[in-house]
């Protein structure tokens, strides 16, 4: 069963009839096992994998995105969670990892310029109570970004006809 | 001009070559003609194969190729089959199982010496038997039957001029996987008359639904057995291959190689340590996605009205096409004129292959899938 998780996760848009045939289990039991996984949780959501600086001529597609290290105050009884569950909430942060060095926290956050990322920086993150400091990480380049490459892909090189 | 050598000037070209020819001038072809796989060999590979650039390892290695490497293929090998060759003296480097082959059969045969070849098979296997001054014997094998091959039918074929029984399994083109009692009986058949084994087991990793029987490890003193990282490792371009075989026969093969080749290259055999030194998970990974791909591809034959027997290994279904009226040629042709899709007609292999195409699955499953419209839409033109 695991292997289908890992099917959707690298093409979500496989269908149940050719994620049974991969696998050799009855389609019924993929429909009701990825119903299953949906309903509680497992498969968070679909969704596509974009290289924005592909998508030509979209200047509103552009984002700035910046890796922010927070050095926090732990609380008795909570440690770090509650703060960080409270900076996780903010639409503009798309992950936050508790990390172990000298900071506390790493946050990813995407905004529509530098300017946005620093006053939510300075304004919002850095006012929450517990936060020590702060360190802001620009994104100028992804070369690859949850397991995806986006490198160009590898041109095939074989002949079209071979032994 | 006087006559070229009369051995090669009558071994026709190979039908494969055809059918390049003509794709090779077409645009937006779905190609199912590649025999090799669709991966780009595994970054940690190429690294290894650009720092020993970097480093400067461009020279000859020995003649028999680097001891480490040799290591390890019979690590590999004892580990995974049980079959025992001494690194020092029964395992040689080529560059890849197309000399490997070459330089077995010369080494075996003598002038008029016959070698049983069952087909459907490799289109090298008979020229290469002929360069070396030997007599292929076909011996016929059945799609009803899985391409398995049949002892008493080989047994037929042997006469006191046989020397050797030529094997490819898992098989290219119909991704046969002989069965370990088909390979026992044929054991038994060159015990009884003597016979050398030679083993072209390049496609070993690739197997679906059953474990490989390696002939090394049921009759180690009279198999040569052929492999290679071509098709597990994605290094079909780097030319890395073995020859695993008992000392005399080993000795020889270096013999010729050292005269011939010399060594294989000095960087493809420092990537090629780097591929058994590493992880298995590319391997693994690669063949998951084989097995799924041809999951997908054997069904949607099937629908589409080709009956095609299950490949066990190898990336080659073989379907049958005789429904459609047309011999294979005609049915390949047709097909890359009319839809574009490139397949190679199963003559080229043999005349068992008759009445087959040869579809590599070694392709992304979009392109698979839309193959399989176009192939079932020029069925429905006929």
């Amino acid at each position: 069963m695991r292997q289908i998780l890992e099917l959707l996760e690298r093409d979500a848009q496989l269908s149940h009839d050719t994620l049974a045939t991969m696998t050799g289990i009855p389609v019924e039991e993929v429909s009701a096992a990825v119903a299953a996984w949906e309903a509680s949780g497992a498969i968070r959501r679909y969704k596509a994998v974009v290289d924005w600086d592909a998508v030509d001529g979209d200047s509103t597609a552009e984002t700035v995105t910046a890796f922010i290290d927070v050095s926090l105050a732990p609380a008795r009884g909570v440690g770090f969670d509650d703060v960080a569950e409270r900076i996780a909430r903010f639409p503009e942060v798309r992950s936050v990892y508790l990390v172990s060095g000298s900071q506390d926290l790493r946050c990813t956050v995407d905004g529509r310029s530098i300017r946005a990322v620093s006053d939510f920086v300075s304004q919002k993150l850095s006012t929450i109570d517990r936060v020590r400091s702060t360190a802001t990480h620009f994104v100028l380049k992804t070369y690859k970004r949850d397991g995806d490459s986006f490198a160009a892909p590898e041109a095939d090189h074989r002949l079209p006809v071979t032994p | 001009m006087r006559p070229l050598n009369s051995v090669i000037a009558a071994c026709p070209p190979s039908g494969i070559r055809r059918f390049f020819d003509i794709a090779a001038e077409m645009d937006d072809v779905i190609s199912l003609g590649v025999g090799e796989p669709d991966f780009v060999t595994p970054w940690r590979i190429r690294e290894a194969g650009i720092y020993a650039l970097e480093h400067g390892y461009t020279t000859y290695t020995s003649n028999a190729g680097l001891p480490r490497l040799r290591e390890l293929i019979c690590d590999d090998l004892a580990g995974r089959y049980g079959a025992t060759y001494d690194p020092r003296d029964e395992c040689l480097i080529t560059t890849g199982v197309s000399e490997g082959l070459d330089l077995v059969l010369r080494v075996l045969l003598n002038p008029g010496d016959e070698v049983i070849v069952p087909e459907p098979c490799y289109v090298a296997y008979e020229p290469c038997v002929g360069f070396a001054g030997g007599t292929p014997v076909r011996v016929p094998t059945r799609w009803e039957d899985d391409f398995a091959i049949a002892a008493d039918v080989v047994a037929a074929a042997i006469t006191p001029r046989t020397k050797a029984i030529l094997i490819g399994s898992p098989a290219n083109p119909t991704g046969a996987v002989q069965p370990r009692a088909a390979l026992e009986a044929l054991v038994r058949l060159a015990e009884e008359h003597d016979l050398y084994l030679i083993s072209d087991e390049i496609y070993d990793r690739l197997t679906y639904d059953g474990v490989h029987t390696c002939l090394g490890a049921l009759a180690r003193d009279r198999t040569v057995l052929l492999g290679g990282f071509s098709k597990a490792h994605a290094m079909t371009g780097w030319r890395v291959g073995w020859i695993c075989a008992p000392q005399p026969v080993a000795e020889l093969c270096v013999r010729v190689h050292q005269y011939t080749m010399l060594c294989a290259p000095h960087v493809s055999q420092l990537a090629a340590v780097e591929a058994l030194s590493g992880p298995d998970d590319d391997v693994e990974g690669m063949v998951a996605d084989y097995d799924r791909r041809r999951r997908v591809f054997v069904k949607g034959l099937r629908e589409i009205g080709l009956d095609c027997p299950e490949p066990g290994g190898a990336f080659y279904a073989f379907p049958s096409i005789r429904s459609s009226g047309l011999d294979s040629e005609t049915f390949a042709e047709r097909l890359l004129h009319a839809e574009s899709v490139a397949v190679v007609p199963g003559n080229v292999f043999g005349p068992s292959g008759e009445g087959h195409i040869r579809c590599s699955y070694a392709t992304a499953l979009p392109q698979l899938e839309e193959a399989l419209v176009r192939i079932d839409r020029f069925l429905h033109s006929l």
